[in-house]
Parts: structure tokens; C-alpha cells; sequence
């Protein structure tokens, strides 16, 4: 129907819209500008990191790049059985190269990690090459096969083929604890080596119930803080926020000093008699560590959501509720409470996205039972290098947060959270 | 049948926040069964705390109200059964207007064709049939209070507490809700306790007006006795418009008492005063006093005018009288001509028995 209305003209015969925009430009522009240093600052410190992470995450150029002629022979191979002359040929004048350049450390490292035993057949190769030994006139294919057993085997030829791809998968395969097999079907680790699903799933019930602790521990506070005069309920937002103003690593030292076994905590218990001397119970170095330490370090983000939603509920609505016969629960249940729900979505969100990608304190409180998949990435971060690997764990961790996200949109409504 | 007359009883009430100021003072009162009383009085005067007391959100420090003989002080609100209109409104936003009505007949466990039923009713009595399925905050102010009233009537209370129900209104809408109420309440008879400061809407509503001041009732009365009658300077000062003249008394009767003034004398009805040299505050309703009075007044002064401003329906005329510079006169705007000019002197007269000696101010 719009398209049927007449275009408005302004008096000067200028369609309406054109002469809109023109009025409005200059404000755009202005408006773009202000907020241009944010957007440039966003994009260098977060999209443009995030895009790093991913390719690094897939990223498999290198040996695609050492191979280059082998792989374009390799494609007409069916890979069932032992490769053609030609492809031995171009493997050779690969590897010679890589000789050349002292890079072919890094392919047997590569091959190695693809199928275990690349490393001393490689290694031979090596020597064989060093001391030209390899007669280009006589068939390659031969002379390759008779350095090592396993260069007559066609697995290893296949496993050579798979690392074709400049792009692979198999970090967020490793990360679920699973690989793709010979045959290319994504398959289980065995049982014994499965410990990152463990984490993920370790991570998830962790965040899930210090939120859960958050929210019981946070709602009352919150309601105190909006109910009462102005004098108390700033001393205890005070309280409430004191925990900012504490770096979190003297924080979770604290918590270290109470919890240990023979710490604060403990020495309290002794002493009222609830446990014996001899059988003080650990609360560190495990979860229990874990849920107090985080409990106590997030309960600001509950509470400052709720707080401010509760601020906003008129107190008459609760007397409102009494005086129409509610008992007090019920004035609570169906009024009250419902009208906090956008406060709770948001403290209960905010907090369970810090505490899945929570880092510092199940490192130190966390033990080996507490820590979480957060700690796994630091560990490949810094122990073993394997940037990639980590990268690949950061990524699925933020797929997971907007999973959440999105989930949370669906059951609440993103548009009913409320942060203040 | 017939009503009890002490259906809500305060009985020397008393209450304090803080334990050194009274809020109310002594509060003696009562409310009989079907009556529209209004708690008139200015900000921070206790009405609304008595309300609040009676509500159960607030307790008494001494003495106790009484709802049909029984003593509720230690019943909480939600089983006194006392439906309440707040200031604000209250209503709930995350409820439809349906379930906003259904909520205190929902808490009694009322049958669902039942709530139905009196939601219907209640709806219809607004004239907000139709409304059901709104949300509170998709209806305008005046829609907002009519549900208000709706809720707090749909399950049938003894009373109704209305605290400065229409203050958020505009002056038209707040008129024409005032009449609202008011027929409301004669249609199902039900005991109206209306808090306001606004007096317009005291004298247009009410049955009887609770005049507070100072955490004490001034005056209890019908509208018009506490019009015309006015007990104290206070309630003079509060109701309607007003003019005074602090003077003592120099010669009393039953009837009639004269004042001397600072330049000159009148003659007036003693109301609180008793004896020559009492000090006292004579009070005169501006259309009491008329222009050129042609029939005999016994008090007959002149003044000059010294502003005159047009209202339309009558026009307001200040005079110098007596040493008053701010002696008010309604003139109705009939055909009659007078010579309203700035600095003109005219004859003003009233009768003795509208001018009330009371408290000195």
C-alpha cells in the first residue's frame, strides 16, 4: 500500500526523504565520529583477536606448504593402495627441498602427531638423502620403500594424504577428546584419555551452581539493600562492593588461608567440636574450594542487578498485595517476585558467563579436582605451546557462552534484562 | 435496619515514628457503617497515617481501632479485609486487568465462573468492560484509577481506604473521577475512608470531612457546617477562602460580641471566645460581605479598592478595609453595574452572624 502513496515534496519540490537525509547527515556523521574510537578500539582488541584465534584454531597451512607437489600428485590416488611412482617421485623432491631449508624436523614432528612412526622413518630418509645414496635414475618408488618397512605400508601414505587440507578440524576434535581415524570418521579417544569432556562438563556444573549460590546468597541482600533508609543500605552497599576494591589475587589468598586444613575455618570447627583434630575435613584444593572462593568473589554481580531492579518496585505494590488478602508470601510469590525476574535473568547471566571462563581462582584453590577447562587453556598457552589448541578451547568456550545466550533469549527475553 | 454508627472506631490513638514526636494526637473518631468520611488536612497533618493504621500497615503506639466491635490491632492487613486504593495506584504491571481483579479473589480460593462473575461486575462499574486483556501500563491515568477502584471493591470489603486516590490526575479527569467515586459509593453502600489535602475534592465527596491538623481533627463535620461553621481559625483558614481580623474583644452577649480592631470596631458572632479581652480572629467568607448593601447589615465599613481581577464567572475585588489590605470580594458578574475602579472608596456590609470570633491566630 506505502508504495501507492503519493511522494511527499517539501516546498521546494525536493522529495521529503532526500531532504531528510540531507538535514540529518551532518548529525550522522558527528554521531559516527564520537563513537568511531570505540568501534576501532573493539575491532582491534576483540573482532580482529577472535578472527586470529579462529584461523589459528583451524589452521593446518604448514605442512600444505611443505608438500606442495606431493599433494597435487596424491590427488588422483585412490588411497587404497600403495601410491604411484609419480608420487613418490614428487615426495622426494619435497623432502629434498625441506632438506635444503633443515625444516624436515618440523614434517616428521607433523607426521608424527598425524600417526605415530613418521619420526624414524623420516629420520632415515634424511640420511639416505644427506649421503645421496637415492639414484634419481632408478626407480624412486623402490628405493623409498627399501629405506624403512613402514615406507612400504599404505597407512602411512594415507596419513600423509590427510594432512592435505590447509584446513582441519582436529583441535575441536581433541578438545571433545575425540580424533578422525583412518578411515576419516570422527572416533572416541579411548577411555583413559578422555579428560577434556570431564573439564567441560566440570566447568559448566560449576558455573551453574555458584550461580545457583549467587542468586540464594545475593536476592536477600538485594532486597535489604533497596528496602532499607538511605544511612544502612549504603554502608552495606559499601560491604557489597568492598570485594571490588580488593585485588582479586589477595582475595583468593585469603580464601586459601581460611580454608586450608589447618586454617581459620578448620580451627574454628576444632574448636566447637564439629570435627575431630585428627580428621580435619579439606575444603581446599577441590571443589568446595572452588564454590566458596567464586561464590564469594562474583555475589557483586548478582547483587548490583537485583538492587537495581528492586529499587524500581514501589513498596505499596507489596502492600497493595496484603491489603487485597495476600498473605505475606503470596503478596511476595505473585507479586514481587515476578517483577525481579529481569534482574535475576541479568545477575544470573552475568554471572554464569564470568564463571565459566573463570581462570585465577580454581588455579589456586581449585586443585586438581577444582580446576577448570579455563586452566586447561592457560596450560596450553604456556606449557606446551600449543596455541592453536588453545584457541580452539577459548573458541568453543565463547560458542558456548553465546549458546547460552541465545537460550536465554528464547525462555526470558534479552530486552527484560536489566543491569542497572 | 438499623446502621451501626461506630462501625470503625479510633480510640485514643496515638502514634509515634520515633518515639519523641506524636504523629497523631488522641485520635477519637468514628465511622459509621456506609458513610463517605473524608481526612482533609495539610501534609504531614497524620491523616495518612491513621489510614495506614487502619489498614494494618502501620500500629498504633497506644489505644486501638476497633472494625465492627472487634478489636484489629493485632490482625495483619491481609486478613482485616479492608480493600485500599493507593496514591500510585499499585497496580500490578505484570498483570492483565483481568488477573489484577482476580488476585484477591484468587487468595480467597473463589470458584473460577464466580471470579468471572464479579470481575465482570466490577469492570462494568468502572465502565472498563472490554479491558480485560489490557496490561496497567497500555491504559491512561484515569483508566489505571478506575481498576484501581475496580480491585479494591471486587471482593466485596467492608471498607475501602482511598489514599489521595486522584492526585495524579488533571483537573478535569480528577472532577469527573471525583463524581465517579461518589456514585459508586452510593450505588453499593460500602464504607468510604478518602484521605486527600485537595479540599474541592473533600467537599464534593464526602458524607462527613475530618478536618486534621497537627495530628489532631480540627473540626468533624458535614461539608457545608464545616463551610460556613467553622469551629477554629484553622479549619477557617484551610476551607475556602477567607478574610480575617485579629482584634480583642470589648463587650459580649449571647449573640454578638464587639471587636475592637486596630482602627476600628466590628461586630461579630462569638464562637470561641467568652469574655471581654479575649484576643480573637474574626473570620468573613468573601461572598458574605456585599457592595452597597441595600438591606440593613450591622456591620458597614468603607474600603478602597486596591486590585481587581476578572474570573469570568465573578470577579475578585481587594480591598483596603480596616487596615486589611488583603480583604477578598466575590462580585457575581451580573448585569448590575458597579464602579470597580482602582482607588475607588465603596460600602461594603455583612451581618454580625457571619463573622466569626474564634481563636486568635
Amino acid at each position: 500500500m506505502s508504495s501507492e502513496t503519493k511522494q511527499i515534496l517539501t516546498t521546494d519540490g525536493i522529495p521529503l526523504e532526500i531532504s531528510l537525509k540531507k538535514a540529518e547527515r551532518k548529525n550522522k556523521i558527528k554521531a559516527f565520529l564520537l563513537v568511531a574510537p570505540l568501534l576501532l578500539f573493539l575491532i582491534i582488541t576483540y573482532i580482529f583477536p577472535i578472527g586470529e584465534m579462529f584461523t589459528r584454531s583451524i589452521d593446518d597451512k604448514m605442512i600444505t606448504n611443505m608438500l606442495p607437489k606431493t599433494f597435487k600428485s596424491m590427488e588422483t590416488w585412490d588411497g587404497k593402495e600403495l601410491p604411484s611412482e609419480e608420487v613418490f617421485v614428487s615426495f622426494l623432491s619435497d623432502f629434498k627441498i625441506l632438506v635444503e631449508k633443515k625444516e624436515h624436523g618440523k614434517l616428521a614432528q607433523r607426521l608424527n602427531k598425524e600417526k605415530n612412526g613418521f619420526n624414524t622413518i623420516t629420520k632415515k630418509l634424511f640420511r639416505q638423502v644427506k649421503r645421496n645414496k637415492i639414484d634419481e635414475t632408478q626407480s624412486i618408488k623402490e628405493q623409498i620403500m627399501k629405506v624403512h618397512k613402514r615406507w612400504r605400508n599404505v597407512e602411512y601414505w594415507q596419513a600423509i594424504k590427510r594432512t592435505a587440507p590447509p584446513y582441519t578440524s582436529a583441535k575441536y576434535l581433541k578438545a571433545m577428546d575425540m580424533y578422525l581415524n583412518e578411515d576419516n570418521k570422527i572416533t572416541q579417544v579411548s577411555e583413559d584419555r578422555r579428560i577434556h569432556r570431564i573439564l567441560w562438563l566440570r566447568t559448566v556444573e560449576v558455573a551453574f551452581f555458584v550461580t545457583v549460590f549467587c542468586f540464594l546468597m545475593g536476592y536477600p541482600i538485594a532486597h535489604l539493600l533497596a528496602t532499607l533508609p538511605m544511612k544502612y543500605s549504603n554502608l552495606l552497599m559499601i560491604c557489597v562492593l568492598l570485594p571490588f576494591w580488593t585485588s582479586l589475587l589477595v582475595r583468593t589468598a585469603s580464601w586459601m588461608i581460611l580454608l586450608q586444613q589447618q586454617g581459620v575455618v578448620n580451627d574454628f570447627f576444632v574448636m566447637i567440636g564439629l570435627v575431630a583434630d585428627d580428621n580435619r575435613p579439606e575444603m581446599m584444593y577441590n571443589k568446595v574450594g572452588t564454590y566458596v572462593a567464586m561464590t564469594q568473589i562474583l555475589l557483586p554481580f548478582m547483587v548490583l542487578p537485583l538492587y537495581s531492579v528492586m529499587k524500581t518496585i514501589s513498596p505499596s505494590l507489596m502492600r497493595a498485595g496484603k491489603s487485597l488478602g495476600g498473605t505475606p508470601f503470596v503478596a511476595f510469590w505473585k507479586v514481587y517476585f515476578p517483577l525481579t525476574i529481569p534482574g535475576i535473568g541479568a545477575g544470573c547471566l552475568l554471572v554464569f558467563i564470568l564463571a565459566i571462563g573463570y581462570y585465577i581462582t580454581p588455579a589456586l584453590v581449585g586443585g586438581a579436582s577444582g580446576t577448570l577447562i579455563s586452566n586447561q587453556i592457560a596450560y596450553h598457552m604456556k606449557t606446551t605451546l600449543d596455541w592453536s589448541f588453545a584457541s580452539a578451547m577459548g573458541l568453543m568456550l565463547l560458542g558456548g557462552v553465546l549458546v547460552i545466550y541465545w537460550l536465554y533469549n528464547k525462555l526470558v527475553g534479552v530486552d527484560n534484562i536489566k543491569l542497572g | 435496619m438499623s446502621k451501626n454508627t461506630e462501625f470503625v472506631k479510633f480510640d485514643k490513638v496515638d502514634k509515634s515514628y520515633d518515639g519523641k514526636v506524636l504523629v497523631v494526637k488522641d485520635l477519637n473518631l468514628n465511622i459509621s457503617e456506609g458513610e463517605f468520611i473524608t481526612m482533609l488536612g495539610p501534609s504531614g497533618s497524620g491523616k495518612t497515617t491513621c489510614l495506614m493504621m487502619l489498614a494494618g500497615f502501620e500500629t498504633p503506639t497506644n489505644g486501638e481501632i476497633y472494625l465492627d466491635s472487634n478489636p484489629i490491632s493485632n490482625i495483619p492487613p491481609h486478613k482485616r479485609g479492608i480493600g485500599m486504593v493507593f496514591q500510585n495506584y499499585a497496580l500490578f504491571p505484570h498483570m492483565t486487568v483481568y488477573e489484577n481483579l482476580a488476585f484477591p479473589l484468587r487468595v480467597r480460593k473463589v470458584q473460577k465462573d464466580e471470579i468471572d462473575k464479579k470481575v465482570d461486575k466490577a469492570l462494568s462499574m468502572v465502565s472498563l468492560s472490554g479491558f480485560e486483556s489490557r496490561m496497567p501500563a497500555q491504559l491512561s491515568g484515569g483508566q489505571q484509577q478506575r481498576v484501581a477502584v475496580a480491585r479494591a471493591l471486587v471482593f466485596d470489603p467492608a471498607v475501602v481506604l482511598m489514599d489521595e486516590p486522584l492526585g495524579a490526575l488533571d483537573k478535569n479527569l480528577r472532577e469527573s473521577m471525583q463524581y465517579e467515586i461518589k456514585h459508586i459509593h452510593e450505588n453499593i453502600g460500602v464504607t468510604v475512608v478518602y484521605v486527600t489535602h485537595d479540599q474541592g475534592e473533600a467537599l464534593t465527596m464526602s458524607n462527613r470531612i475530618a478536618v486534621f491538623n497537627d495530628g489532631k481533627v480540627q473540626q468533624l463535620s458535614s461539608p457545608d457546617k464545616l463551610y460556613e461553621e467553622p469551629v477554629n481559625s484553622f479549619v477557617a483558614e484551610f476551607i475556602g477562602e477567607n478574610n480575617t481580623f485579629g482584634g480583642e474583644v470589648t463587650d459580649i452577649s449571647k449573640n454578638v460580641c464587639k471587636v475592637k480592631l486596630q482602627n476600628g470596631e466590628i461586630l461579630a458572632n462569638p464562637i470561641s471566645v467568652n469574655s471581654k479581652g479575649d484576643k480573637t480572629t474574626v473570620s468573613i467568607r468573601p461572598e458574605r460581605a456585599l457592595i452597597n448593601p441595600k438591606d440593613k447589615m450591622d456591620n458597614n465599613q468603607t474600603g478602597k479598592i486596591e486590585e481587581v481581577i476578572y474570573h469570568g464567572d465573578h470577579t475578585r475585588v481587594r480591598l483596603d478595609l480596616l487596615g486589611n489590605k488583603e480583604f477578598i470580594l466575590k462580585v457575581p458578574n451580573s448585569s448590575n453595574e458597579l464602579d470597580l475602579k482602582l482607588g475607588n472608596e465603596i460600602k461594603v456590609g455583612w451581618n454580625s452572624q457571619d463573622a466569626r470570633a474564634l481563636d486568635p491566630k
